[in-house]
């Protein structure tokens, strides 16, 4: 069965070709059987080869496709890589990934790039395949760019909306900030230790290189740049808000399955290069505090009930980053996998609001839909006490692990992590009680397709139950911590503090009690709130910082400096054909005297030398 | 009958040819560059000739004859030129008809 791994990846991509080439001329049908059948199938094939890894001897198995690139010492073959890390992100990206197409099928079928849509879900889920099967850092490139352009074609979906493009393209320029410093690590381990296979570099520099020295500092700082910009972290967060102009199974699909959890995965795949670099594992750790806490505010102002889940989706891979931070690692992966269900499930779920909404998008405008729409409801309690990390829970399992780990490491980062979960249970439950609590302003539209619930009440179940879908990764990372266990004041604290969001949510939220609305005539406090709506005025830096001084450049080059190089050898020539002009008189006389001067000249050289 | 040294055939000849090339630039009617044309054309037959004769040989003749040959076909096409030149400008000035110039 292991054999059959390079077909994994395989089958999205073929799904995506013939949808592709030939998914205008089909029906509806047939599309949603190609779309949602060929995850399905890959979903099948990881069942299979995932039962017969955990059965075996869970020896990391590889699978040598062919060569890919051959120049020089220089070689990089199709490989696959596959042990218990991929194996998780492959269950995460095909499992939570099938489920996302089959809720598509349904929450799609009355648009008319159907073909189209599908197809591009089958090159994201295909690249992202390629990305964590990749056993050297060059395949995985390129399952990462595949990665970059898939979520540019979906989130640009709807190009007919010149606002979608944009946001489109501002994921593409700003991933690929960070993708062009992950480029730059790659190659300088490639120049340093001469192969792009990743189990030989994490072997060689570990020999070669003493930890702390500069150059594993300037990988690991290097390739921290490509994680943080595909894994929205600070400083290039703002590009997933408005990543949300894509369709909503879009949206899950980025947040749950794809994408975003790239760059925990790369860094968790490259741990040991980042283990031999205290200060930017440190790093990696305070950009996670930090992202955690900046998305946990500014989902707290937002009124648009995706971009509410997009800053929650930023502050729990900040979480991520923190455990990778403080070494972590297979906490960290195991938030990923528990994150994977319950985000999944909490857009699905928005999704179907939205869409018996008629896709009205603010929570002020919504209310008291806990009896038009039990499922959604449901769907949503379950998937917010995960997310603030309820007990029993999956959520909680892997953010206690990390939020312990983190007071091992750092009691900062501790209170930090605890203080975003405070604030996690607010803004999840605000959420809920504004969207399901209070009145109904408008009849909405209940019924649900079969597509649409089947997904909800199978990612509900994965969301209480998933924790116990971990596959054991200690084949992958050294033991680094055993989990503080005992009932402490840290671990009490830990447990109490998204109880004491969700009271102040209760408080503020449901049903009245006290009201927000006295608070927004403060001055400041109006001013935190626009700031904080704002995502800490990102936007604003590097409209200012960026794009403003690039305009003006653009602006004061218009005639192109460089260009006047190749400007002045057309005047040049331009000059050279006005001086042989002048002699082509039309006379011709002129000429003969031309012809017989010329014979004369030809003639005496020809004497006299 | 006294012969006649090759200086002085190659000498006769080299007049004739310079004789026709000042022809050629300095006229300004196209039949008398024409005429002038046939001029260099006998100049450079008469060179074959005296060569041939010097050596002995029946090459230089036939040179000739296909000098002959070539300037007969060039004055036909030379004066057809000539004539469509006149009906269509109604001159002959080699000078007054530059209309191709650059």
């Amino acid at each position: 069965m292991i054999e059959l791994l390079g077909w994994v990846p395989f089958f999205p991509l073929l799904g995506f070709l013939m949808l592709a080439l030939a998914g205008r001329r089909l029906p509806k049908p047939p599309v949603a059987w190609v779309g949602v059948g060929s995850v399905a199938v890959s979903m099948l094939l990881t069942a299979l080869i995932g039962g017969q890894f955990l059965s075996g001897t869970r020896q990391p198995y590889r699978l040598v496709l062919g060569n890919w690139i051959e120049v020089g010492d220089l070689s990089v073959p199709i490989g696959f890589y596959l042990d218990a890390l991929s194996l998780t992100m492959m269950f995460v990206v095909t499992g939570v990934g099938l489920l996302i197409h089959l809720y598509a099928a349904g929450f799609m079928k009355d648009d008319a790039g159907y073909a189209r849509f599908f197809a591009y879900m089958n090159l994201f889920v295909s690249a992202m395949l390629v990305l964590v099967l990749a056993d050297n850092l060059v395949l995985l490139y390129l399952g990462w760019e595949g990665v970059g352009l898939g979520s540019y074609l979906l989130i640009g979906f709807w190009y007919e909306d010149p606002n979608n493009g944009y946001a489109a393209r501002k994921a593409f320029v700003m991933t690929r900030i960070g993708d062009t410093s992950l480029l730059l690590g790659l190659l300088l381990l490639f120049i340093e230790l001469h192969t792009f296979d990743i189990q030989a570099l994490m072997f060689r520099a570990a020999s070669l290189w003493a930890p702390g020295t500069a150059l594993p500092v300037a990988v690991a700082a290097l390739l921290l740049g490509g994680a943080v910009g595909k894994s929205a972290q600070l400083p290039l967060q703002s590009w997933l808000p408005d990543a949300m102009a894509g369709p909503t199974p879009v949206s899950a699909l980025i947040h749950a399955a794809t994408m975003v959890t790239a760059g925990v995965y790369l860094i968790a795949r490259t741990h040991d290069l980042f283990a031999m670099a205290p200060p930017v594992q440190w790093i990696v750790a305070v950009i996670g505090a930090l992202t955690l806490l900046m998305a946990g505010c500014s989902a707290l102002a937002q009124t648009d009930i995706k971009r509410i889940l997009a800053y929650s989706t930023i502050s729990q891979i900040g979480y991520m980053f923190m455990a990778l931070g403080v070494g972590a690692w297979s906490s960290a992966i195991f938030h990923l996998l528990t994150h994977a269900f319950f985000k999944a499930l909490l857009f699905l779920a928005a999704g179907a609001v939205i869409f018996c909404f008629h896709h009205e998008h603010n929570i002020f405008r919504m209310g008291g839909l806990h009896r038009a729409m039990p499922l959604a409801f449901a769907s949503f309690l379950i998937g917010s006490a995960a997310l603030s990390a309820l007990p029993f829970t999956s959520g909680f399992y892997s953010k206690h692990e990390i939020l312990s780990a983190a007071y091992e490491v750092s009691p900062g980062l501790w209170a930090a992590g605890c203080l975003g979960a405070v604030i996690t249970g607010l803004y999840s439950f605000r959420l809920v009680f504004l969207v399901f609590f209070g009145v109904q302003p408008q009849d909405v539209d209940n019924r649900l397709d079969w597509r649409m619930s089947v997904p909800l009440v199978l990612l509900g179940v994965l969301t209480l139950f998933g924790g116990m879908l971990r596959i054991p990764l200690d084949s992958v990372f050294p033991g680094l911590l055993n989990p503080d266990r005992n009932l402490s004041l840290v671990s009490v604290a830990t447990i109490a503090a998204p109880f004491l969001g969700l009271l102040i949510a209760v408080l503020l939220y449901f049903k009245g009690g006290f009201s927000t609305l006295p608070l927004a005539g403060f001055g400041l406090i109006n001013r935190m709130r626009m700031f904080f709506f704002s995502g800490w005025g990102i936007d604003t830096l590097y409209q200012a910082l960026a794009v403003r001084p690039f305009y003006f450049i653009a602006k004061a080059n218009k005639n192109d400096a460089l260009d006047s190089l190749y400007t002045l050898v057309a005047l040049l020539g331009r000059e050279g054909h006005l001086l042989a002009r002048r002699s082509q008189t039309g006379h011709i006389r002129w000429y003969t005297s031309s012809i017989a001067l010329g014979t004369v000249v030809v003639i005496a050289i020809g004497w006299l030398s | 009958m006294s012969e006649i040294s090759i200086e002085q055939g190659l000498l006769l000849s080299a007049a004739l040819f310079v004789l026709g090339l000042i022809g050629v630039l300095a006229r300004r009617n196209l039949i008398m560059i024409l005429m002038a044309m046939e001029v260099m054309f006998n100049a450079a037959g008469l060179a074959f000739i005296v060569a041939g004769s010097r050596w002995g040989q029946a090459d230089g003749q036939i040179m000739f004859l296909l000098i002959l040959t070539l300037a007969a076909a060039e004055v036909g096409v030379g004066l057809g030129l000539v004539l469509q030149i006149f009906r269509r400008f109604h001159t002959l000035d080699a000078d007054s008809l530059n209309g191709m110039r650059g």
